[in-house]
């Protein structure tokens, strides 16, 4: 090697150093962790605090035996479902699909509206809906003024209420990455099958969503990925209640770490949810095709 | 052609009304924030007053918990983008051995979800003595923030001609000074746009400080209101909606600030003519 190269080389790594340190204490290293402590029986309290043993696959099969646990694979399930991959992708796509060739002002009126949703903090978002959807709440107010009967959402539709909540609060990130998309569709194409005489449904089908497919899959996995994770939402919201109606694994974690303080099972099921999120990030960068 | 004019018709009605519906939960907070008597339905105020927000700013815990809160989101901001771009450098200028395997970890973590690490976070912290201990939690937010802040750090660099630099280099500066002289203020752009991002998703965080941080006295703007839910979240609409739009602001304003930085575009063009 000559001295050079061993220049470049020495100084990349004194460049790369501070960022390897803090993403191998504070990102790598937990990672490993998750993987070591699921295999623990570690608590917060009690002689396990002190004295944590190796119980190999036990936490597992707690888990798998937990009907807790399941509830909440499938309250997870139904939660990216409904949420992300029905609910903001179909009406991001919907709003990009109809706010295309309309009156400019028209537009960035709806834009911003849909976008406050998004920049508005989870935990105001949380506020903003128990609010609207309380006893005494504004959808409330809106069915009283049509003469019908007032519902307690939070307790009769708790599951449903929490998707509506992260729809209104996700759907802009969709809206955008479609708006960038069907600008990609080359106006030509379209107005030629105009002229042949093609539907607006026709074109949609034919022509528009096979041109978007690829951000259509990049952003499934992407708001997937971002849903995995919620949890103040939640939280703040339901509390995972009523009984398990919303209780993702998020919260089911939270619950069995620092509300039971059952470190080791926490870890377990965190473990769960990390290898969901490992799976749907290699699918992300399958999907990317990055060129580096 | 009726039939298009229709569907034109329909498009913008469809259009007002899913507007319509997502402006409603929102008007509730800022229409209650400025009421004296302020409840969980959406009314036109009964009587103006700003009482709630003098009274929420008039609370000097309040105030400790935003400034906690910019403590920790701006340390974070400036960490990811300096640390970030140190990063960087190496990554968009050298053929390096590692760098495809590199960036491909690198746009792995940058999806994946954060909660599930909280638990073995916790451990840690507990572990090496730092819980409660807000730099600490700002370190561990700068590496879960790094990622993302190197990728679009690398890319934005990218975009930077090497030909001024050699020009630099031919002047006698150094890297170092290349890098901060040359390099850095063709990046204000991008600079911004992480330093943003990483600000706004760091403001908003409640999660990581709800876990890391015990002592109340220590909690930043996104614990404290959660909090005030807790308390008087059912009595007291009025403050909670002014709270929340305090708290809310700053993320719009950097929001808006960052759409400004966008639309002026990465124009370096003309750098290279001259």
């Amino acid at each position: 090697m000559n001295t050079a190269s061993r220049a470049i080389t020495l100084r990349s790594i004194f460049f790369l150093l501070p960022s390897w340190i803090l993403l191998l204490i504070f990102f790598i290293g937990p990672i490993l962790l998750t993987f070591y402590f699921s295999f623990t029986d570690l608590a917060l309290t009690g002689a396990q605090a002190q004295q944590m043993a190796f119980v190999g696959f036990d936490n597992f099969i707690e888990m798998f035996q937990d009907p807790n646990f399941r509830i909440s694979v499938t309250k997870t399930i139904l939660f990216l479902f409904i949420s992300a991959i029905i609910g903001q992708q179909v009406l991001g796509f919907l709003l990009a699909y109809l706010m295309k060739e309309k009156n400019t002002t028209f537009r960035r009126i709806i834009g911003i509206v849909v976008i406050a949703g998004w920049v508005t903090p989870e935990i105001v978002v949380a506020f903003c809906w128990v609010a609207f959807l309380n006893d005494s709440g504004t959808l409330n107010a809106i069915l009283q003024s049509f003469g019908l009967e007032t519902i307690t959402w939070l307790y009769t539709f708790p599951l449903i209420s929490v998707c509506v909540a992260n729809i209104w609060h996700g759907t802009a990130f969709s809206m955008l990455v479609f708006q960038a998309s069907l600008d990609d569709v080359p106006k030509t194409i379209e107005e030629a099958a105009m002229i042949d005489g093609a539907s607006k449904l026709q074109i949609l089908i034919r022509i528009i969503l096979p041109t978007v497919k690829g951000s259509i899959v990049t952003n499934m996995i992407l708001v997937t990925l971002q849903t995995l994770g919620v949890f103040t939402l939640i939280y703040a919201m339901t509390g995972g209640g009523p009984g398990t109606s919303t209780q993702t694994l998020p919260i089911f974690m939270y619950n069995q770490a620092f509300v039971n303080y059952q470190l080791g099972y926490g870890t377990a099921i965190s473990l769960v949810l990390l290898l969901i999120g490992v799976i749907a990030s290699l699918f992300y960068i399958r999907s990317m095709k990055v060129q580096i | 052609m009726n039939r298009f004019k229709l569907e034109k018709k329909l498009s913008y009605i469809v259009l007002t009304f899913i507007g319509f519906l997502f402006i409603l939960p929102l008007l509730w907070v800022i229409l209650a924030s400025i009421d004296a008597n302020a409840k969980q339905a959406l009314t036109i105020p009964s009587e103006f007053t700003l009482d709630n927000f003098t009274a929420i700013l008039s609370d000097p815990a309040t105030i400790r918990s935003f400034i906690i809160g910019l403590f920790i989101s701006l340390g974070q901001s400036i960490l990811v983008v300096a640390v970030g771009g140190l990063a960087a450098y190496p990554l968009s200028r050298y053929a390096l051995k590692y760098k495809k395997p590199f960036m491909l970890t690198i746009l792995f973590m940058t999806s994946l979800p954060i909660t599930a690490v909280m638990v073995p976070v916790y451990q840690l912290f507990m572990f090496l003595n730092l819980q409660d201990s807000l730099v600490a939690t700002t370190l561990f937010l700068t590496a879960s923030g790094l990622p993302y802040g190197i990728w679009m750090l690398k890319n934005f660099m990218d975009a930077v001609p090497l030909e001024l630099e050699e020009s630099a280099w031919v002047d006698g500066a150094s890297i170092w000074t290349c890098l901060r002289k040359v390099v850095a203020p063709l990046m204000i752009p991008g600079i911004c746009t992480v330093g943003i991002f990483t600000f706004s998703m760091s403001w908003g965080n409640f999660f990581v400080p709800y876990i890391l941080i015990q002592s109340p006295d220590k909690f930043p703007a996104s614990v404290t209101i959660y909090q005030f839910f807790g308390t008087y979240g059912m009595v007291e609409y009025g403050k909670l909606a002014a709270f929340s739009l305090v708290y809310t602001m700053p993320a719009v304003i950097l929001y808006l600030f960052s759409q400004k930085f966008m639309s002026q575009g990465f124009s370096f063009g003309g750098a290279t003519k001259g």
